[in-house]
């Protein structure tokens, strides 16, 4: 045990693992698949399974997984997810049903695209299957693929992720393109111990507008695990707003590892809603590059049984004038834990830095457990910033308040939990994204209650 | 060794403490740190065979304890452990009044102004020069109280029975690497004892100092109140400078029993070239009360992080600490508190200052296990930047099991405003007095939970350091 941590840490791992110079034969790539790609995605893809298989698991002595466990996304057993029957992409089509306006729609199962759905873009916006995007935009891929590197803690399945990615969405929208229908992706998985690597990769021009909602789901519950990646990058005045929907089932793992540059004057707002999964970690990386940049971080987390959600993220302001808002709420139910693991980076010269950072914890339960770590490094002098954390069962005012109304205990507490995680999604700012959002949050308790 | 003495008009008085005598050890363990020098810690000390095993037990975990570099500063790693000498002692047996006190120790005890504060305020005196007490005065109305106070070496042998009882028990020696090495080679701090009831009116105090070259400093202070005690401990330190680094790795044991109540107040100033690496916790049984009020000035790098282990219900624990580090120095410090019993409260109030290239890092631990009621935690953490190379970090750890707590923590950054240093620049201020005033009421809430004279010499101390920061 170090000097800061003289209390034994839940759930002890062993030391890392040896590196996984022998990796699953299962997950071994097959390379020539990529003949038609562009040369100097080959050799990334390569490199990067050269690295996947160097890199040992994150242990014990990792900070990024502090009060975490590695052993939580192991790959033991898994393979890369198969073929599918038209029974399962019927049942992945009837289960796309989301917003009711939107610009595009790409519905992936097992990482092979089975619905594209463009008609609605305009002002020259472009959202193509990842495959395609090679093929056609290759230029603008080999620019921004995965060129911010997972430093996180997940830097292993990051190079996992870029061995294996074949699916995903690519969302281009050029200079001063304001597209106003949200773009949806729903990306599905099915079959037992299967592995999926979602891609999204957003590039916003200078003053484009562009709002993308993607869904992590599973067809039945099955043990099953995601490795997903999503880059944004924000132009010059630009504004994205990016949903991940983790919707996967009680049985499977999701790991989601997103990273996002915002350039001069740009805004982007990502929400991160974590609903299933017996094990979901989110790893968030936000560089606000350019001056006047500005990022809000997003989370909300409902688990109830025994779910674990991990969430670590960064906000790394590298210029001057820089915003960024980070708001992470979590409610707790039966024997679930919450890791919130948040950092303020205020580079050197980074000056008139405004950053915020709060994570709230509704305990709901005796057997809950929350924690949180958020976290400043700040090298510039002339800054404002600040961070809050605080874990608190529901308020006994409040419940006699509704209670007092006519309103049962359980419905109250219900009640409450909305909309205590309901200022998060309402920062969206979008009413059809809100609503949606709020809709399955209430399909979540209506399944618990069942 | 001996060191060529400075005229003490040519010593300039960067800081307090920035100065050193010439040394005169009777003994000298050499240096380097191996079973051949527990052995001679031991015969030169006297130490039973269950402290001498003790030792060594404590020796084998130190080397196997790799360095904490994992969540800790790398400049831990530039610690030479062999070249420092373990045990060093100019006279073994601690006075008993002043004109006993030789008199190069009393002319630094006069520098750092300690006999005067002794004479106003102290109801004993413990002062540790390099590895032992050279000077302990306890005044006639504590011992009449019962009250045991000495320096540990002479606990040990005087009061074995209490002593074994809580001896590394708060702080386990495999706790960490430092407290294991603490472990190996203790040597002086003090020991306390306050019998049941008894309410100590004046706060006790002990000075340590080092005076050697490459030399590591290993206190050991043990403080027990029995069953509705009250005490108030306070420590200070300086350092004078040298080229290499000196090594400061003390361990600090409280144990609160029922309705008992400890403050331990620590005011340090070690020069840049220290390395201070100190484990302090206590545990407060049920209805006591354990606070820590630290200020950390000075040394290269301090790692110090003051815990509460609340064992008893109702059980109260209570961090004040106010770090300042100016360039070339790292305070890490922060807090631990581990609610081990229902309904039991703590609060940590940290506020940090950077100057020049200095670096202040919070690090703090709040642990609320599972199957517990009623517990509360406050946590504020703020830092202030006065210039552009400054550096703070906050890095937290909350862990709350179950829906009966409740948790806040709170952290902020910033600057010194602009406008206030306007407004008294407007009224007559340099802007270095307006600077130093600033900062001084950015601590003064917590200053004023500081004994009178401690918060007088603070304020000095903090003029000192902030001497040339602006303009």
């Amino acid at each position: 045990m170090s000097v800061a941590a003289p209390i034994a840490e839940p759930e002890m791992e062993k030391p890392s693992s040896p590196p996984l110079s022998s990796a699953p034969t299962e997950l071994t790539p097959d390379f020539s698949k990529l003949e038609d790609a562009p040369e100097w995605f080959q050799s990334r893809a390569r490199a990067a399974w050269e690295e996947f298989q160097a890199l040992p698991m994150p242990g014990l002595r990792d900070e990024h997984w502090r009060y975490s466990q590695s052993k939580n996304l192991s790959l033991d057993g898994l393979h890369l997810a198969g073929e599918t029957t038209e029974a399962e992409k019927q049942a992945a089509m009837e289960g796309s049903k989301g917003l009711s306006h939107v610009a595009a729609r790409l519905i992936f199962l097992n990482d092979r695209l089975i619905h594209s759905q463009t008609d609605g873009l305009e002002h020259g916006v472009v959202v193509l299957p990842f495959a395609e995007a090679l093929r056609t935009h290759g230029d603008v891929l080999q620019q921004y693929l995965m060129k911010r590197k997972a430093d996180l803690g997940s830097e292993k399945f990051a190079a996992l992720h870029l061995a294996h990615v074949r699916a995903g969405a690519v969302v281009l929208a050029p200079k001063n393109a304001v597209l106003k229908a949200p773009i949806e992706i729903f990306h599905w998985v099915s079959g037992v111990n299967s592995l999926v690597f979602p891609h999204t990769l957003i590039v916003a021009g200078d003053h484009a507008q562009v709002t993308v909602l993607d869904h992590h789901a599973s067809l039945r519950d099955e043990v099953a695990q995601s490795v997903a990646v999503a880059d944004f990058v924000a132009g010059n005045g630009s504004h994205i707003t990016y949903v991940n929907s983790q919707e996967l089932a009680d049985s499977a793992r999701a790991l989601h590892i997103s990273s996002t540059t915002v350039a001069r004057d740009a805004q982007v707002k990502a929400l991160q809603l974590q609903l299933g999964a017996s094990f979901a970690r989110s790893e968030s990386v936000s560089d606000l590059a350019g001056e006047g940049s500005r990022s809000d971080m997003l989370g909300v987390s409902l688990p109830f049984s025994s779910q674990i959600v991990d969430m670590r993220t960064l906000q790394n302001h590298l210029a001057p004038r820089t915003y960024s808002d980070l708001l992470y709420k979590n409610a707790l139910y039966d024997k679930t834990r919450t890791i919130f693991s948040g950092l303020i980076n205020v580079a050197d010269g980074a000056h008139y830095t405004d950053a915020y950072q709060k994570c709230r914890n509704l305990l709901n339960s005796a057997d809950s457990e929350a924690v949180s770590m958020p976290g400043l490094e700040i090298n510039a002098d002339q800054v404002k910033c600040s961070h809050g954390a605080t874990s608190a069962p529901i308020s006994e005012d409040e419940l006699f308040y509704l209670k007092a109304r006519g309103i049962p205990d359980q419905e109250s507490r219900q009640l409450i939990a909305i909309g205590f995680v309901e200022d998060v999604i309402s920062r969206l700012g979008h009413e059809e994204l809100i609503e949606s959002l709020d809709r399955r949050i209430e399909e979540k308790f209506a399944r618990q209650a069942a | 060794m001996s060191v060529e003495t400075p005229d003490i008009a040519d010593i300039r008085a960067d800081s307090v403490g920035d100065f050193y005598f010439p040394e005169n050890h009777v003994y000298d363990a050499g240096y380097g740190l191996s079973e051949k020098t527990i052995d001679y810690i031991c015969d030169v000390k006297n130490d039973p065979d269950w402290v001498r095993e003790f030792r060594k037990k404590a020796l084998k975990v130190f080397e196997e304890k790799p360095m904490p570099t994992h969540w800790a500063t790398t400049d831990l790693n530039n610690i030479k452990f062999e070249e420092f000498r373990y045990y060093l002692a100019g006279d073994r047996k601690a006075k008993r009044s002043w004109d006993d006190v030789p008199e190069e120790v009393k002319k630094t005890f006069e520098r750092l102004g300690i006999p005067e504060q002794e004479r106003k305020f102290l109801a004993g005196v413990e002062a540790q020069y390099d590895s032992e007490a050279a000077y302990s005065n306890v005044k006639k109305v504590v011992e009449e109280q019962g009250v045991i106070f000495m320096n540990s070496t002479e606990a040990l042998q005087q009061h074995p029975e209490i002593f074994r009882k809580w001896f590394g028990k708060v702080i386990p020696t495999g706790d960490n690497k430092f407290s294991a090495l603490n472990s190996a080679v203790f040597s002086g701090g003090s020991f306390i004892y306050i019998p049941p009831g008894v309410k100590v009116k004046h706060p006790l105090q002990a000075y340590f100092r080092i005076n050697s070259e490459q030399f590591g400093q290993f206190e050991r202070t043990l403080i027990i109140a029995d069953e509705g005690a009250e005490v108030m401990y306070m420590e200070g330190c300086t350092a004078p400078k040298f080229e290499t680094a000196t090594l400061h790795s003390a361990v600090v044991e409280l144990v609160a029993m029922k309705g008992a109540k400890i403050q331990y107040v620590t005011v340090q100033n070690w020069s840049s070239n220290v390395f201070n690496l100190v484990t302090k916790r206590g545990i407060a049984h049920e209805d006591a009360e354990v606070r820590w009020i630290d200020c950390n000035i000075g040394s290269r790098l301090t790692m110090k992080y003051p815990g509460v282990v609340m064992k008893g219900r109702r059980a109260r624990g209570e961090v004040i600490s106010i770090a300042l580090a100016n360039t070339g120095q790292h305070q890490d410090t922060g807090a631990k508190m581990i609610h081990a019993a229902d309904e039991t409260t703590s609060n940590v109030i940290s506020k940090s200052i950077s100057i020049g290239k200095g670096r202040a890092t919070y690090r703090g631990l709040v642990h609320i296990p599972k199957h517990l009621k009623g517990c509360k935690n406050n946590t504020e953490c703020d830092a202030l930047l006065i210039n552009s190379s400054s550096r703070t970090d906050t890095y937290p750890a909350i862990n709350v099991r179950g829906n009966e707590h409740a948790t806040q923590h709170e952290a902020s950054v910033s600057q010194v405003s602009a406008e206030q240093i306007f407004y008294m620049q407007q009224r007559g201020l340099s802007e270095a007095e307006a600077m130093s005033l600033s900062v001084n009421g950015f601590i003064n809430d917590l200053v004023r939970e500081f004994p009178m004279e401690y918060s007088v010499e603070l304020k000095r101390l903090i003029d000192l350091e902030m001497e040339g920061s602006v303009g």
